[in-house]
């Protein structure tokens, strides 16, 4: 099987992408003072999570909506929840 | 329904239950509860029921079955395992052990599903019985009220500006069990208790699929993988087969993969690309990537099931198995709806929706498969967090099984020879492989 990245391989799904509410939050603060920041960018499996100068960037649109990186979260640092009813992945093999 | 055409003192509600979640769970208990002459709402997040989710997919049909009998025949299924095989990997060999056995196809035991194609059809089986399906809306929150016995109560659920209100809600919200969590029952597991399955579908000829995985017309294969797939970290790799796809994945324990130091993208494309598996997904084309967290925690996870107008069914109540070479959930989910379904049909007649009135839910899923099995694995857990499991196990066998097959022109040896002396290469010792061994008995 050819090799892909994520973005390629995020690109074969569906998104209906809610243009107006980021479902995630971050605490920057805590995200560095927790460890929290480097766990999220690890964890997620798509790829949502980056640090640029020390700041995590969230790149929300990309979200599989797993959850994974509230499980590994100090508390406080991190809120996600899912989009709104009807956006974000539309899985169609699942 | 208005107040006026109730009994007196009972509350004016829209619906006498709302079923949050349409996952095999909550479509099984919306449409046992439609049966039972109560009137339904399911509710789904997702643009359609299905469309949120993601498993392995093989389905551990007998419960099903008791539900609507012949489904395999009728629901969009994918293929009837026959064939289970168990690999374990090194990053330059795999042995393996494949079962294949008629007993595994009459009655069907197992069949594959892809979740986007099959939870829809079972929300349309809920629908036919007369539920109300309301898909794109995401619950927000429960709503509670204090009864007067002064015990807080759930009498209903927000979503959005719109607040539905039901003598019994049903928390049918999959693994992050962010409803029971609001209320307390449920709290934030800890991170070995969770771990993450990242997953894609691999399209493919029909006739390659069947010729690579040995089997024929809608047979199908369950590939169980353990050792190098996952880098060392606790979990395993899975390869099933669906009609013209494969699922591919890996589910990687949370406390061992912040633990590691590696991300879970480098461990999937480690896997995917992994020369033990090059020769089934050749030419292979990703279609879908998804990724979706597993309870992992078994018996230990599973704490209050019921309180006042509210039960919490199938993953969210913390009901998966996984026995190191299979993961269960829908199975347990669809067993536990049904224990749910009657203690609530049966609470709404005695108009007793009380966490007393409920308490028949507990009773019921206690006596049935559900937590026999979760019992029964009670012990999983902890002996899939011994680390033997993803390395070393693997590197004793293959070099074992080396030592059988190369014939390099020295002097052949017995079995049992050649095995002590892989042994003794090998870092496991004796005492851990004993222990380990023992356990493994004991648990699985
Ligand atoms: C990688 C992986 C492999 C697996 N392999 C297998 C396998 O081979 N066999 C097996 O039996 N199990 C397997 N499982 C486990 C199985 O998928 C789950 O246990 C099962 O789906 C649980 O069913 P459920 O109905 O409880 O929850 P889900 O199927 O998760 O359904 C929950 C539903 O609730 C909806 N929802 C959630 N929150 C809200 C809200 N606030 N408002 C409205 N709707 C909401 C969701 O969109 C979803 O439709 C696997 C899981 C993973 C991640």
């Amino acid at each position: 099987m050819k090799t892909t990245t994520v973005p390629e391989r995020l690109a074969a799904n569906r998104f209906e992408i809610d243009e107006d509410e980021s479902h995630i939050e971050v605490d920057q603060e805590l995200c560095r003072t927790t460890g929290t920041g480097k766990a999220i960018i690890a964890v997620c499996p798509a790829g949502v999570y980056s640090e640029q100068d020390g700041e995590i960037l969230v790149d929300y649109a990309a979200c599989l909506e797993c959850g994974t990186c509230l499980a590994v979260a100090a508390p406080g640092a991190l809120k996600w929840r899912y989009p709104r009813g009807g956006f974000g992945v539309s899985f169609r093999e699942g | 329904m208005t107040a006026s055409t109730q009994d007196a003192g009972e509350p004016e509600v829209d619906f006498d239950v709302v079923v949050v979640g349409s996952g095999p769970a909550g479509s099984v208990a919306a449409y046992r509860l439609a049966q039972a002459g109560l009137s339904v709402v399911l509710i789904e997040r997702g643009e359609a029921p299905g469309s949120k989710n993601l498993s392995g997919g093989v389905l551990y049909g007998r419960v099903l079955d008791e539900v609507f009998p012949g489904f395999a025949d009728e629901a969009p299924v994918e293929r009837r395992i026959t064939r289970h095989v168990t690999t374990f990997l090194t990053p330059d060999s795999s042995v393996g052990i494949d079962y294949a056995g008629r007993a595994l196809a009459e009655p069907v035991n197992a069949v594959t599903v892809l979740r986007a194609r099959f939870d829809p059809w079972l929300a349309g089986k809920a629908e036919e019985a007369g539920v109300f399906l309301m898909p794109g809306v995401r619950v927000d929150s429960l709503l509670t009220e204090t009864g007067p016995d002064g015990a807080t109560r759930v009498v209903g659920v927000q979503a959005g500006d719109d607040q539905l209100r039901a003598r019994v809600v049903v928390a049918a919200d999959g693994v992050n069990s962010f409803l029971a969590r609001s209320i307390g029952l449920r709290r934030k597991e800890p991170t070995n208790h969770m771990a993450v399955g990242v997953k894609a579908v691999v399209k493919l000829p029909r006739g390659v699929i069947e010729d690579r995985f040995g089997v024929t017309g809608d047979e199908g294969a369950a590939h169980a993988i353990v050792g190098d797939c996952t880098l060392g970290i606790g979990g395993g790799g899975f390869l099933y087969t669906n009609t013209e796809s494969l699922s591919l994945g890996v589910v990687l324990r949370l406390d061992d993969l912040v633990r590691s130091g590696r991300t879970a993208i480098e461990v999937f494309e480690h896997y995917s690309q992994h020369p033990g598996l090059a020769h089934y997904l050749r030419d292979g084309e990703i279609v879908e990537y998804g990724s979706h967290l597993v309870a992992e925690g078994g018996l230990a996870m599973v704490g209050e099931v019921a309180t006042g107008g509210l039960v919490v069914v199938g993953e969210a109540a913390g009901l998966t198995i996984n026995s190191g070479l299979t993961v269960r959930g829908m199975d347990l989910a669809i067993g536990s709806a049904i224990a749910a379904s009657d203690a609530v049909a049966e609470a709404v007649a005695a108009g007793d929706v009380s966490a007393a009135g409920l308490a028949g839910y507990r009773r019921r899923l206690d006596a049935s498969f559900v937590m026999q099995d979760m019992r029964t694995y009670a012990k999983a857990p902890a002996f899939l967090e011994r680390t033997g499991m993803y390395g070393a196990y693997g590197e004793l066998a293959a070099s074992i099984f080396e030592g059988v097959f190369t014939l390099d022109g020295t002097p052949r040896k017995h079995l049992t020879k050649v095995a002590w002396e892989a042994f003794r290469r090998s870092p496991v010792r004796a005492r851990q492989l004993v222990s380990d061994g023992w356990a493994g008995v004991k648990a699985l």
